[in-house]
């Protein structure tokens, strides 16, 4: 691609990153979370993959792999963490466990992270699922041999 | 903590576990990998017979979610089902059961049958991700649940089916199946989404007590029995059957053969359990024959012409998913009349033994023919011959599967076959007849199938031809046994596994009772 | 009548959908019509959930007094079948790119080692 692509797409790539890490943080209070925030990070990835090519963008298939494997192995494991009472139980919320374990406030707040239990570790585990997953369809299918430019 | 109270649900887990971790326990080589997806598949295994025995023992067992409770109760008082319910009743214990042998099995078989091929770890992770779909179908007690899940097996086999992507033909065939699943999954959801929007709730024991029969409850019964029938590849729409059926490595295709046939629970699942005697059970158990006898005419008589093996077997599948319809649709047919009891039940009996045994002996023959391909790399009748001298075991293997298939005694298809005869009968002799003729049909294209890979002279081209080696012949060796041991025992099989099964399905009662009674307690 | 347009429209989504995918020869249409039809599906699902003057489950927005949330059970839905959407849609596409490299074609008509 052009060099003027090439800088855009570099500009661009740090706060496309930042902002789909932010949608899947702020995943328990705001619509969004881990599918969207980590299609916001893919598409990021696909922006480095257009402007540079599949080989330039340095993107690994083989490091995406296994944080797609990691972030599916996240989510199930805190299902099974559950099982104290039943699989899926949240068993971090409303005081549970040490972290993310206050209630939710009622009436118009600005929100507050500290809360939800289980459901922030989760969105986490889906946006490093999702970010991976759809980076690696993306590079996999930019990487078919027969189409270099 | 106590595991058994978790089983319901830990038989979709492990299997979900595994199907992540394999792709990280690849790293550390290809025989940790395999023996990590067998160890899963024996740990769900085990599992699934646990389940078996206490649901057959004690009555359905329920299961909530993420919860201690199932339900929500509005500050109005309004009581509403809100979490995602596990049921598993006699029936889903059953299909548990074909899919644990199967799943289990074909992981051994691919142990030697795809070594070499590159991208392993990716092939393990699916075949465990569809056990655990499969498993997830037949336990859930909720209808979006149930999309979800019967998602996750079209995805799963869709991937395994193109998964030898040097082959064309391949990925035309996993293409096909993949847009014709993809329209029944829509389907399935448009149905789910309609009783959601009348009756606000997706538990299927709390639709089944709400639903009316309305003109939109049968648009969405009509959904339904389109894309599970679909699934299940009863004709008119099992065009995708023969194509995907050989283009998938053997072991594949015997796993295919349980997914297809939780199509048919699916079916079961929704006309007795949801919609039950408020549906009219004569006509729509009419259609349900006349797919089964179409499903028999069509699959028998497109048998006859086949010249690829493993075609001519999916061929003939389609038509024994046609007597699974049959016996059930019999059944329902006379549902909630005294005919019922007096050959009703016996033929969903028969239809649904006849689904554990199809499961043993289809699954038999196509990893024999996978062992022929394996060996002589084609599965052309016209150039196989005179195997038998140098595959001695595979070519018994294929004779028990091909006896079983068309109903020979003492083998496990003609005790089902027997069974749905007998009772059919009773309901509309024609359509006996017309099954036992299909079924003699079945006997002379098996015949020649085997006159012509077995028999004869020694060809030169596969003079240095040997067994499969034994990781291959044990999976076949099970398969055989069981098939056999069923054909020899079929009173103690009809009734510890299958009576439950068929009663289940008759007594929606129970199943509405289980969740919506008293007797709602997770621990 | 105007409170019946989504569910219209998404029955015409869906039935254009169909035609697509069962009737056109390019594969890639065909994926379209699929996608098509998804949309029509979540479309559907999406407008069951709609209250007229409630307003959106989120937390930060917490109602003040006299309104109502509306319940989050079928935007949850809808959500779960775009993502499984995506998944069926990548699957296709990823069929599409590997018969393309078998065959040199998109055309259904010319591909055709499985007849019969």
């Amino acid at each position: 691609m052009s060099k003027l692509v090439r800088t855009i797409g570099w500009l661009l790539y740090a706060p496309i990153l930042i902002f789909g890490f932010y949608v899947i943080m702020h995943g328990h209070l705001t619509p969004g979370g881990g599918f969207q925030g980590g299609a916001v990070v893919a598409s990021g990835f696909a922006l480095l993959i257009v402007a540079y090519g599949a080989k330039g963008a340095g993107l690994k298939e083989r490091l995406l792999s296994a944080v797609e494997s990691g972030g599916a192995l996240i989510f199930v494991g805190l299902a099974f963490l559950g099982l104290g009472a039943t699989f899926f139980y949240n068993f971090l919320a409303a005081g549970g466990g040490v972290v993310f374990n206050e209630l939710v406030p009622s009436g118009p707040n600005p929100g507050d992270l500290n809360t939800a239990g289980t459901l922030p570790l989760m969105n986490w585990a889906v946006g490093l699922k999702v970010l991976s997953g759809l980076g690696s369809i993306v590079l996999l299918l930019a990487l078919f041999p027969g189409e270099e430019e | 903590m106590d595991i058994l109270a978790h089983v319901p649900i830990l038989v979709v887990g492990i299997p979900l576990l595994g199907a992540f971790a394999t792709p990280l326990i690849g790293r550390a080589g290809a025989r940790a990998r395999n023996w990590f997806a067998i160890f899963i598949l024996l740990l769900t295994t085990a599992l699934a017979i646990a389940l078996a025995v206490s649901v057959y023992q004690s009555g359905p067992r329920v299961y909530v979610l993420g919860g201690q409770s199932f339900g929500f109760t509005l500050p109005s008082g309004y009581f509403f089902p809100i979490r995602i319910i596990l049921e598993v009743d006699g029936m889903s214990a059953f299909f548990a059961l074909i899919i644990a042998v199967t799943t289990l099995l074909g992981a051994i078989y691919s142990t030697a049958f795809i070594a070499g091929h590159s991208g392993l770890e990716k092939y393990y992770a699916l075949l465990l991700l569809l056990a655990a779909g499969m498993f997830g179908m037949v336990v859930t007690g909720d209808a979006f649940n149930f999309f979800v899940f019967l998602e996750i097996t079209s995805i799963a086999a869709t991937g395994l089916v193109a998964f030898r992507t040097g082959r064309a033909e391949s990925s035309e065939a996993a293409f096909k199946m993949m847009v014709l699943y993809n329209i029944g999954g829509l389907f399935v959801l448009l149905a789910v989404a309609i009783l959601y929007g009348q009756y606000g709730a997706l538990n299927f024991a709390y639709l089944a007590r709400l639903i009316e029969y309305s003109l939109l409850d049968v648009i969405a019964l009509a959904l339904f029995v389109l894309a599970l029938a679909l699934k299940a590849g009863a004709v008119p729409m099992h065009m995708w059957v023969p194509d995907a059926y050989p283009a998938a490595p053997a072991p594949i295709t015997m796993v295919m053969v349980a997914n297809t046939q939780i199509g048919l629970y699916g079916l079961y699942r929704i006309c007795f359990t949801l919609y039950g005697l408020k549906l009219t059970p004569a006509l729509v158990g009419w259609i349900v024959i006349i797919l089964g006898l179409a499903s028999i005419f069509i699959g028998v008589s497109m048998a006859v012409i086949q010249r690829d093996l493993k075609r001519l077997i999916a061929y003939s599948g389609i038509a024994q998913i046609g007597y699974m319809l049959l016996g059930v649709g019999v059944g329902l047919a006379v549902l909630g009349t005294p005919a019922l009891n007096s050959y009703g039940l016996m033929a969903m009996k028969g239809g649904i033994f006849h689904i554990i045994n199809h499961a043993f002996y289809e699954g038999l023959l196509f990893l024999a023919a996978g062992a022929i391909s394996y060996r002589t790399g084609t599965r052309n009748l016209d150039e196989l011959g005179g195997l038998a001298h140098n595959m001695r075991w595979t070519a018994i293997f294929f004779i028990i599967g091909g006896a079983a298939i068309a109903g020979l005694p003492p083998f496990n298809g003609f005790a089902s076959k027997l069974i749905i005869y007998e009772s059919v009968f009773k309901f509309n002799p024609i359509l006996a007849v017309i099954a036992l003729l299909a079924s003699i049909l079945t006997l002379a294209i098996y015949t020649r199938a085997f006159q012509s890979a077995f028999v004869g002279p020694q060809l030169p081209a596969y003079k240095d031809v040997r067994e499969a080696p034994a990781s291959m012949m044990f999976p076949m060796g099970v398969l055989a046994i069981l098939t056999v041991l069923f054909g020899l025992f079929p009173d103690l099989v009809v009734k510890y596994l299958v009576t439950p099964a068929a009663q289940a399905l008759v007594n929606q009662a129970q199943y509405i009772e289980a969740i919506l009674g008293a007797g709602l307690g997770v621990k | 009548m105007i409170a019946n347009f989504p569910y219209v429209t998404a029955i015409l989504l869906m039935i254009f959908g169909l035609y697509a995918a069962l009737f056109r020869r390019n594969l890639v249409k065909i994926a379209i019509g699929i996608t098509l039809m998804e949309s029509g599906v979540n479309l559907f699902l999406v407008s069951l959930g709609y209250r007229r003057g409630g307003i959106a489950p989120i937390y930060t927005l917490a109602p003040e007094a006299g309104e109502r949330m509306v319940l989050p059970t079928p935007q949850a839905l809808t959500l779960t079948s775009i993502v499984i959407g995506l998944a069926t849609t990548a699957v296709l596409l990823a069929l599409i790119v590997v018969i393309y490299r078998h065959y040199g074609t998109l055309d259904a008509d010319k591909i055709n080692k499985l007849r019969g």
